[in-house]
């Protein structure tokens, strides 16, 4: 078996326009959440989320791209722009055969669908832009980057909800780690920051009105955000003969389905998949000092998941630690694991954990050492990532320094 | 038909029972409906009486509006109505 590192990593969140920017702001734990500017949003009950504000996107694609990409795939491109030019990779020849693009989003070009039903249901048109399909279908975003890059291998996208970016990427390290290709493209994207996307979340009725707080007593819900988090993960080998500069491993990855419930996640489900990923790396429990937490700041994500932690690690859930960055950028949906996937790397490259922040008071139920309010320095070996989608779909991913 | 009447078919429906079974002291528990069941029949209840109920599936014991039981709710909704109907 391959083993497979990364190479490149960037995004554009409501925390920053580039990896560091954002790492910046975790380490600052600087919140990314503030007041929705769209229209008809006087007409939500939920009008807060993590919004990417001062993007222009006339200043970095033109009329024509325009036409073309939904802010979704926007957002995608900006951040593979940055991952492939740090990993330094021409996807010429041979490598543009062997590479690929997997991507993860739920919503796809949401806000695209939003407009244009808008348009002929509001306001009666009876013509839409000629590129309503190509613009808001949920592979438009992968299909560019292959484009754009000349990436020439297996690439598709992935759609688990919150969970999309985590399974994206758990298909990337697969497909190198097995042989079938050399260099993936990854990570994911979303955009559902207008009035239809926000009220769907709204009838659910577990979004918060004023913030982001995980594992506090105080939560009462989560909030969304909107990005993408995208890397380019690569075998080792091929790395290290070109002297690329390798920001982690990836050792190990996991997927478990609850078979349970359509919204309501499993304890079962969460710790089969976390127990799931480190036999995959044969990871020795111990060895994980920073988990980034799913943590959405609602009642029954909290709960679960400390007790899936608790279950699997055992007396030394107590030495981890585990955060929630969402607290600073909402949560991203099928882009969220990707942008969170920046926290562990931090961890790992700086020694610093990024805090949750908004934590007002403990719940016993989260008893865990959830790095409130302020990042800290530690030495970490392993890091793992967690994602549990609505629909009881769960994929955990480890990493560790190369 | 009334309001307790209104609100009892709608949960009766939400639990697939008759109006019948349930009672005012019947929590939504009892009748078999969890926290997604709940979020459905607030949100029939707000489309029957075109009201707003202040409800959060997070932690419905600390929302600002009672469910503990059919009664309570009834109750509820018709301060509701009152309030927002004025």
């Amino acid at each position: 078996m391959n083993r497979v590192v990364i190479t490149g990593a960037g995004t554009i969140n409501p925390l920053g326009q580039s990896v560091p920017e954002t790492q910046e702001a975790m380490r600052e734990g600087r919140c990314g959440i503030g007041a929705l500017e769209f229209r008809d949003v006087e007409r939500l009950a939920i009008r807060i989320g993590g919004q990417v504000k001062g993007f222009e996107p006339d200043s970095v694609f033109n009329r024509q791209q325009l036409a073309l990409y939904d802010r979704f795939t926007q957002f995608t491109l900006l951040a593979a722009r940055q991952a492939v030019t740090q990993s330094g990779l021409q996807f010429i020849g041979e490598l543009a055969d062997r590479s690929g693009v997997i991507l993860g989003t739920s919503g796809g070009g949401l806000l695209t669908q939003d407009e244009n039903y808008r348009a002929v249901y509001e306001d009666g048109k009876n013509r839409v832009h000629p590129f309503v399909v190509p613009k808001l279908m949920n592979n438009a975003a992968a299909s560019h980057v292959s484009m754009e890059f000349n990436v020439k291998g297996p690439s598709f996208t992935v759609a688990t909800a919150c969970a999309s970016s985590n399974h994206a990427m758990g298909q990337a390290f697969m497909m190198i780690r097995s042989g079938l290709c050399t260099a993936m493209i990854t990570g994911g994207s979303e955009s559902m920051l207008c009035f239809g996307g926000v009220k769907a979340w709204e009838g659910l009725r577990v979004m918060s009105k004023d913030a982001c707080r995980p594992f506090s007593a105080t939560r009462n819900g989560m909030v969304q955000g909107e990005g993408a988090g995208v890397f380019v993960f690569e075998e080792y080998e091929h790395a290290r003969a070109r002297g690329a500069e390798i920001l982690g491993e990836v050792i190990g990855f996991a997927m478990t389905s609850d078979a349970a419930d359509i919204v309501m996640p499993s304890r079962q489900g969460a710790s089969r998949a976390i127990s799931g990923a480190l036999k995959d790396g044969r990871i020795a429990r111990d060895r994980v000092g920073y988990i980034n937490a799913h943590g959405t700041g609602t009642a029954a994500n909290d709960k679960t998941e400390c007790a899936a932690v608790a279950d699997v690690f055992g007396t030394h859930a107590d030495d981890l630690m585990i955060s929630s960055t969402k607290s600073m950028h909402g949560h991203l949906i099928g882009g969220t694991g990707a942008v969170e996937l920046l926290a562990c790397l931090m961890a790992l490259n700086e020694g610093v954990i990024a805090p949750t922040i908004g934590y007002e008071e403990p719940d016993p139920e989260c008893a865990l050492d959830v790095v409130p309010n302020t990042a800290r320095e530690a030495e970490v070996d392993v890091v793992l990532s967690n994602a549990f989608a609505f629909g009881g779909l769960n994929a955990v991913l480890a990493l560790s320094r190369a | 038909m009334n309001v307790k009447d209104k609100v009892v078919e709608i949960i009766a429906e939400q639990a697939m029972l008759e109006p019948s079974d349930v009672t005012m002291d019947s929590t939504p528990e009892d009748l078999g409906i969890d926290s997604l069941g709940l979020v459905e029949s607030i949100f029939s209840i707000e489309e029957a009486f075109d009201i707003s109920v202040p409800f959060n599936a997070n932690d419905p014991t600390e929302s600002d509006f009672d469910i503990s039981t059919v009664g309570r709710i009834v109750e509820g909704i018709e301060k509701l109505i009152a309030e927002q109907k004025a």
